[in-house]
């Protein structure tokens, strides 16, 4: 496909506290030939809202995203859960809109639609993939991201143990269940831990946010990358930690 | 209103009663074991079945045509037990439904009954309201019995005692048997609660039975079960009091088909469970001369009114998602205040229980992580994740506008309607890094502070991503 126009849909979490995750996808679909606009009124995809009980407010949510990203050929997020929430319930909130079907996570607009798994990344570092929950049971990506880092030069991948389960994020939960949601964190460190790698990644900076902040409480030097930096990473630009 | 006593009375809502259960090191192995082992082995057991997506479908179409012509199915189903010699009663609530089996089984001149497993009669409080009215009902389920005798209360709907591993139970029986097991060998125990049992079976009158399905065009009852308990329960005594909610049914035999495959593989990673009972209406020289269906309502047509909810009557309490669920694994079944723990438990109790001043039943739609592997796994296809936000909604609803959660939700939503106040909190979060550094952040005032008491939060960045787009592409 010659020159997709893509918008990125950066997510408010993303755009508000990683905006490297953000850089990275816009590096990466344009290295990989897209021509990318970031709409600036985009916001939130109301997941936040409708996922505590407030209904009405993520429909209205829901309808500014379709209004925002119309015009374009495809939506492409970094984040499974927003993707999952757009594709899974917009249409039930606001009617089911073309930008809600045109609307990808990162792994599969680089699969399904862009059709490469070699995207010429370089990431000489021990990784292990953690499959947040919607990207795996809503979206079902699969093997998607696997393929995308088993085709990155230096990378090494490591299995995670009991990959499949739920890392404890979940949103409010995270707060309203703040110890089950910890206990279940510390789950998912120690397999983390066991694998030995110096990285932990996934389609998600929501589920990052949270493994990562409670690897660096307990000093453990493993750190959370979110996949579209390890593969917008390259030889010339490798990835590099920001403060 | 009466309350249902779905929920257990005076259980607290449920994050602080899963700080209890989360501090108990001794549950959390036992569960861990527990609901790893069950977990692989359901997983390889679905795995044979080639069609077990197309089995689901028709779990899922079969209960909700049910569902949707209850009234019908309900009325051939008391006709058939009729035209069959059985006795069919309606009962509205708990309260009725309890006081049709004590006026039975007072009219048959028990003070005794046996019972086998049964959901239904946990959920209403049977027990409880015999011993009331001078009647002892004795479980006869292995695990049943197990928290019958440590007076404990059940913590998964297929193992009732789960949450016990087999040193209490040795103690346990050692307290409550005449002759109390020896060692804590699993044979020796089950041989322990066999020689019990039996005595009880061959003296009681009374039998009072759940139903796993109901079969509208024959009458037939069904129930499946492992240890032959149930059985002797359902052949043995004179009168059998069958106590079934009323989505129980099925229209037809051949309904049964589907089920028989999902439920075994679902519950206990089984093909078959070892048995399957049937019972008709009476037979003459056969079994029970009397037989007695009491139809239970207790919140389920409520229920059905609510077109995202009511999916939850499609279940047949095969507990599969109790063993995938991540936060049933850390806090045990009795943490959800309920007969039904889990995820089911978070969708069907409060429900059932309609109560909207009830801040337990209240508490636990929020007890998920929305991780949806109680979807995958559910052998009639319940949307747990849907329902569980759709209950949350309705939460919401109920109280009100007026407290933090509710103005900060509101707050955000007005924050994010508009991508310019979006950008100006960006801009001001920003200017935090004064305060916070440049570092991850390990303590932050209320409500962040649920946050950073076991995770640091990371800083904010110097500018958001769309400030750097407006700076170098706008």
């Amino acid at each position: 496909m010659s020159n997709p126009r893509v918008a990125l849909f950066a997510t408010c979490l993303t755009d508000t506290l990683y905006p490297e995750t953000a850089k990275a996808v816009v590096r990466l679909l344009e290295r990989l030939g897209c021509t990318v606009d970031f709409p600036l009124e985009q916001t939130c995809c109301g997941q936040l809202h409708f996922n505590t009980g407030y209904a009405d407010e993520a429909r209205s949510l829901a309808h500014r995203y379709a209004e925002v990203f119309e015009g374009y050929d495809y939506v492409v997020a970094p984040s499974g859960s927003c993707a999952g929430m757009v594709r899974e319930t917009h249409p039930g909130l606001c009617g089911s809109s073309v930008p809600v079907e045109r609307t990808f996570e990162l792994s599969e607009f680089l699969v399904d639609v862009l059709g490469v798994t070699d995207v010429g990344a370089y990431f000489p570092h021990r990784v292990t993939y953690h499959p947040t929950c919607h990207s795996l049971r809503m979206l079902g990506v699969g093997e998607k991201p696997l393929r995308l880092l088993r085709q990155v030069r230096g990378l090494e991948l490591v299995e995670l143990p009991q990959a499949e389960q739920c890392c404890g994020f979940g949103g409010t939960f995270a707060l309203k269940n703040a110890e089950t949601s910890t206990a279940m964190l510390a789950d998912k460190m120690r397999c983390v831990q066991d694998t030995g790698a110096q990285v932990v990644t996934a389609g998600d900076n929501s589920c990052l946010m949270h493994i990562s902040g409670g690897l660096s409480r307990l000093r453990t030097g493993v750190r959370g990358i979110h996949l579209a930096e390890i593969l917008a990473s390259t030889e010339e630009q490798p990835w590099v930690a920001t403060p | 209103m009466g309350r249902n006593p779905v929920t257990w009375l005076g259980s607290p809502v449920f994050p602080k009663a899963a700080h209890t259960a989360l501090a108990d090191t001794q549950l959390r192995a036992n569960l861990r074991k527990a609901t790893t082992t069950i977990r692989d082995k359901r997983a390889s057991a679905v795995a044979e079945l080639a069609d077990w997506e197309e089995l689901r479908r028709a779990g899922e179409a079969i209960k909700d045509d049910v569902l949707a012509n209850l009234d019908t199915y309900l009325l051939r189903l008391e006709e058939s037990v009729t035209a069959r010699g059985g006795v069919v009663h309606w009962a509205r609530d708990a309260e009725e439904a309890n006081r049709i089996v004590l006026d039975l089984a007072r009219e048959h001149g028990a003070d005794e009954v046996v019972k086998v497993k049964s959901m239904a009669t946990a959920e209403i409080g049977l027990n409880e309201a015999l011993e009331a009215g001078g009647i002892r009902a004795v479980e006869t389920d292995l695990a049943e019995l197990i928290v019958q005798l440590g007076r404990d209360r059940p913590s998964h709907i297929l193992v009732p005692a789960i949450h016990r591993n087999r040193a209490e139970i040795r103690e346990i029986f050692r307290r409550e048997m005449s002759e109390a097991p020896v060692s804590d060998d699993p044979r020796e125990l089950a041989e322990a609660a066999r020689r019990h049992l039996r005595r009880k079976f061959l003296s009681a009158r009374v039998a009072v039975s759940g139903a796993n399905f109901a079969v509208a065009d024959t009458g037939s009852i069904v129930v499946v079960e492992s240890e032959g308990n149930g059985r002797m329960c359902l052949t043995l005594p004179q009168t059998l009091i069958t106590v079934m909610g009323i989505e129980k049914l099925v229209p037809s035999w051949r309904d049964l088909e589907v089920f028989l495959q999902l439920l075994p593989r679902s519950s206990t990673a089984e093909r078959m469970n070892p048995y399957t009972s049937v019972w008709t209406g009476v037979t003459p020289g056969d079994g029970p001369s009397r037989f007695h269906l009491v139809l239970l309502d207790n919140g389920r047509t409520a229920t059905l009114a609510d077109e995202v909810g009511r999916q939850a009557l499609r279940c047949i309490r095969c507990s599969a998602c109790l063993n995938v669920c991540p936060v049933y694994e850390r806090t045990g079944g009795q943490a959800y205040g309920s007969v039904y723990p889990g995820p089911i438990g978070a969708i069907l109790a409060p429900q059932l229980a309609d109560d909207p001043s009830d801040e337990q039943a209240a508490s636990l739609p929020y007890a998920s992580s929305l991780c949806g592997a109680c979807y995958e796994v559910c052998p009639v296809r319940i949307n747990i994740p849907q329902a569980l936000t759709h209950l949350r909604a309705k939460v919401v609803r109920n109280k009100g506008g007026r407290n933090p959660e509710a103005l900060a939700m509101a707050a955000a939503a007005w924050v994010f309607a508009d991508p310019r106040r979006f950008e100006a909190a960006q801009r001001a979060g920003s200017l935090s890094r004064l305060l916070t550094g440049a570092g991850p952040i390990g303590r932050l005032p209320w409500p962040g502070s649920k946050w950073t008491a076991t995770r640091d939060a990371p800083s904010l960045p110097k500018e958001s991503f769309r400030l750097w787009w407006r700076r170098n592409r706008g």
